[in-house]
C-alpha cells in the first residue's frame, strides 16, 4: 500500500493516515490491519460486500464507533499528524473537525433552523444574526435554501427523505468541518433524491474532504477519486477509482466490480 | 372460481369431515372469546357505573357553591371543603418539584449513565419493587423518618415528602421508559457534531422524552393526591379549622376528609353526604389531571 500512497500528488495534504489499524467487537476482528492515507479535497469511497467493516471503519474515523461497548483498538489513525486515540485529543474537538452524516436521514425533532444550528450552539454560538448566517449558508451548500427558506421554523420531519438528509448534510456542514464522513448517505433515498446527493457530493468536494461509504458501485465510480475495496475486515486494494474500475488488480476486487458476489 | 372449485382443488388434508367440524368449533370459540371480553369490560364499566350513581344521589343538594367555599365544621349543614382542598393542594406544591426533579434524575443516571450490569440490574428491580409497597408502609416510613426523627410532626411538609416517597417509583419508571425510547440515532446525531454526554442529554434526549416524562408524573401525582393510607398514619388531625398558610402548618386533605366522615356516618348520617359530596370533587380532580397527561401524550405524538 506505501507504494500506491506514495505514487500520488504530493502537493495534496494528508488528512488521514491510517496505520496498522486494527479493531474487535469483544472477540469478532472486525478491522485487519488497515494501512492507508486519505488526502485533501478528496472524495474516498469505500466500497464492498455487506459485514466487510466499511462502516466500522468510517465511524472509527471519527470515533463514533465507540458508543458501542466492548470495542478494542490497536494501531494509530493520524488526522492532521495526531493520533486520534491519544488521551490528549478530545473526542469532541476531533467531532466538531469531522463531521458525518448517517444512513438513514436522522434530523433531530426540532425546527429546520434549529437542526442547522444545533452544532454552533452548543459550541456557544449565541448570537442570533450570527446562527442566521450560518443557517443560510449551510442550507445554501447543501442545496436545500431554496426549498426551505420560507419554512425554516416548521419541524424537520415534515420534509421529504432526500430533503431530510441534505438537512442533516447541511448541520454537518454548519460546523464548517474539514472532513465530511457519509455512511451510505444515500441508501434510504429514492433515485432523484440520491441523485441530488451526487451532485451535492462533486460539489462539496472543492472545500472539504469526504470519505464515503457506499453499497453502489456505480455511485462510487460516478462520484469519487480514490476507492478502496473492503473484504471481510481486510483493506484489498485501494487506487485511483478509475484503476479500481477498469484494471483492479486483485482477482476479489474483479470479481466484486463485476458482480460475481456481493 | 366458486369456495367449492377452491376446496377441491386444495390440500385434500383440509378437506375431511373432521376439519370442517374443528373449523366450526374455532369460529364458535372465536365468538366466545369476543362474548367474554366485552362482558369483563362491561362488568368494570357497571361497578364505575354503580359507584357514580351512589354518590350522585347521595351528594344531591350538598354539593354546591357554599360546600367548595366553608370549612369543615361539625356540623354538617356549614360544613365545607375548603381546607381540604388547599391542604390537598399544598400537598401537591410539595410531591410535585420534589418526585419530579428526584425521578428524573434517578432516571437519567439509570438509563443513560450507569454500566449497566449488577447493581444497575439490583437496583432497577427495587425501584420496581417499591412501587408495588403498600402506601401503609411509606407512612409508616414517613412518620419515623419526617414525622419524628426530622420533628416535622403531621405538617404538610411531612405529607409531601411521604408521599413523594410513595410516588417516585412511579416516576422513575415512567422516565426510565421515556427515556429508553429516544431513539438511539437521534443521540448518535448530537455525538457525532462534538456534543458532550450531558449536551445531549439536556438538548436532544430530555425534550425529545418530556411527553412521556410529563404523562408519568401526572399520573403519579393524580396517585398521590387521592392516597389516604400514609396520611392516616402520620396522624392528621380529624377536624382542622385554620386554613394552612404554609409548608409546617398542619393540613388535611381531601381523601382524608372522605375516610374521616365516612367512619363518623354511623353517629351523623348526613357525614355520608358529605363524604360523597368530596368524592365527586376529588374524582373531578383525578378526572382533570389524567385528562391533561391524555392530551399532552396526544399532542406530542412521536414525530420521528
Amino acid at each position: 500500500m506505501t507504494s500506491q500512497t506514495l505514487k500520488r500528488d504530493v502537493a495534496k495534504k494528508t488528512i488521514y493516515e491510517v496505520n496498522s489499524l486494527n479493531l474487535w467487537y469483544g472477540n469478532t476482528h472486525a478491522l485487519k490491519d488497515l494501512n492507508f492515507a486519505i488526502e485533501e479535497n478528496e472524495v474516498t469511497a469505500i466500497i464492498g460486500p455487506s459485514g466487510c467493516g466499511k462502516s466500522t471503519f468510517i465511524k472509527t474515523l471519527n470515533r463514533m464507533i465507540e458508543i458501542i461497548p466492548e470495542v478494542r483498538t490497536t494501531g494509530e489513525i493520524l488526522y492532521n499528524e495526531r493520533n486520534i486515540f491519544d488521551s490528549g485529543f478530545g473526542v469532541e474537538e476531533l467531532r466538531t473537525k469531522v463531521g458525518m452524516v448517517f444512513q438513514k436521514p436522522n434530523p433531530f425533532p426540532k425546527s429546520i433552523f434549529e437542526n442547522v444550528v444545533y452544532g454552533p450552539k452548543i459550541h456557544g454560538i449565541r448570537n442570533k444574526k450570527k446562527l442566521m448566517e450560518i443557517a443560510e449558508t449551510s442550507l445554501r451548500d447543501a442545496a436545500l435554501w431554496d426549498e426551505v427558506k420560507d419554512r425554516l421554523n416548521s419541524n424537520a420531519y415534515g420534509l421529504s427523505g432526500g430533503q431530510q438528509q441534505r438537512l442533516c448534510i447541511a448541520r454537518a456542514l454548519a460546523m464548517e468541518p474539514e472532513v465530511l464522513l457519509m455512511d451510505e448517505p444515500t441508501s434510504a433515498l429514492d433515485p432523484i433524491a440520491t441523485s441530488k446527493i451526487e451532485e451535492l457530493v462533486m460539489e462539496l468536494k472543492k472545500n472539504y474532504t469526504i470519505v464515503i461509504v457506499t453499497h453502489s458501485m456505480q455511485q462510487a465510480a460516478r462520484i469519487s477519486d480514490q476507492t478502496a475495496f473492503f473484504l471481510m475486515g481486510e483493506l484489498i486494494e485501494f487506487d485511483k477509482t478509475k484503476v479500481i474500475f477498469t484494471a483492479p488488480r486483485d482477482k476479489r476486487t474483479e470479481d466484486y466490480i463485476t458482480g460475481r458476489f456481493g | 372460481m366458486s369456495y367449492d372449485v377452491i376446496q377441491k382443488k386444495g390440500n385434500a388434508h383440509f378437506n375431511t369431515l373432521s376439519h370442517k367440524r374443528r373449523m366450526r368449533l374455532r369460529i364458535i370459540l372465536d365468538k366466545f372469546a369476543k362474548l367474554l371480553f366485552i362482558a369483563s369490560t362491561l362488568f368494570a364499566l357497571m361497578v364505575l357505573g354503580i359507584l357514580i350513581y351512589r354518590i350522585s344521589t347521595q351528594s344531591v343538594g350538598w354539593l354546591n357553591l357554599k360546600f367548595l367555599k366553608n370549612n369543615l365544621s361539625i356540623f354538617p349543614e356549614k360544613a365545607g371543603i375548603y381546607g381540604p382542598i388547599v391542604g390537598s393542594l399544598w400537598l401537591m406544591t410539595i410531591v410535585a418539584p420534589v418526585t419530579v426533579v428526584l425521578g428524573v434524575a434517578t432516571a437519567i443516571y439509570l438509563e443513560e449513565y450507569s454500566t449497566k450490569g449488577r447493581l444497575h440490574s439490583f437496583i432497577k428491580t427495587n425501584i420496581s419493587n417499591l412501587a408495588g409497597v403498600p402506601s401503609v408502609i411509606f407512612g409508616l416510613l414517613g412518620l419515623t423518618v419526617f414525622g419524628r426523627l426530622l420533628k416535622f410532626g403531621s405538617s404538610i411538609l411531612a405529607g409531601g415528602l411521604t408521599m413523594s416517597l410513595l410516588v417516585l417509583p412511579i416516576v422513575i419508571v415512567a422516565s426510565q421508559e421515556a427515556l429508553k425510547a429516544v431513539p438511539g440515532f437521534l443521540r448518535d446525531a448530537s455525538y457525532a457534531l462534538g456534543a458532550t454526554k450531558w449536551t445531549t442529554i439536556r438538548t436532544v434526549v430530555l425534550p425529545t422524552a418530556l411527553p412521556g416524562i410529563m404523562t408519568g408524573s401526572i399520573l403519579a401525582l393524580s396517585r398521590a393526591i387521592g392516597e389516604t393510607a400514609p396520611l392516616v398514619v402520620l396522624g392528621i388531625p380529624t377536624l382542622i379549622l385554620r386554613i394552612p398558610n404554609g409548608v409546617m402548618s398542619d393540613f388535611t386533605a381531601l381523601p382524608i376528609q372522605i375516610y374521616y366522615w365516612t367512619l363518623d356516618s354511623v353517629l351523623k348520617p348526613e357525614y355520608a353526604n358529605l363524604a360523597a359530596a368530596t368524592i365527586i370533587v376529588l374524582l373531578f380532580m383525578l378526572f382533570m389531571m389524567n385528562s391533561i397527561a391524555i392530551i399532552i401524550r396526544n399532542k406530542y405524538k412521536k414525530r420521528y
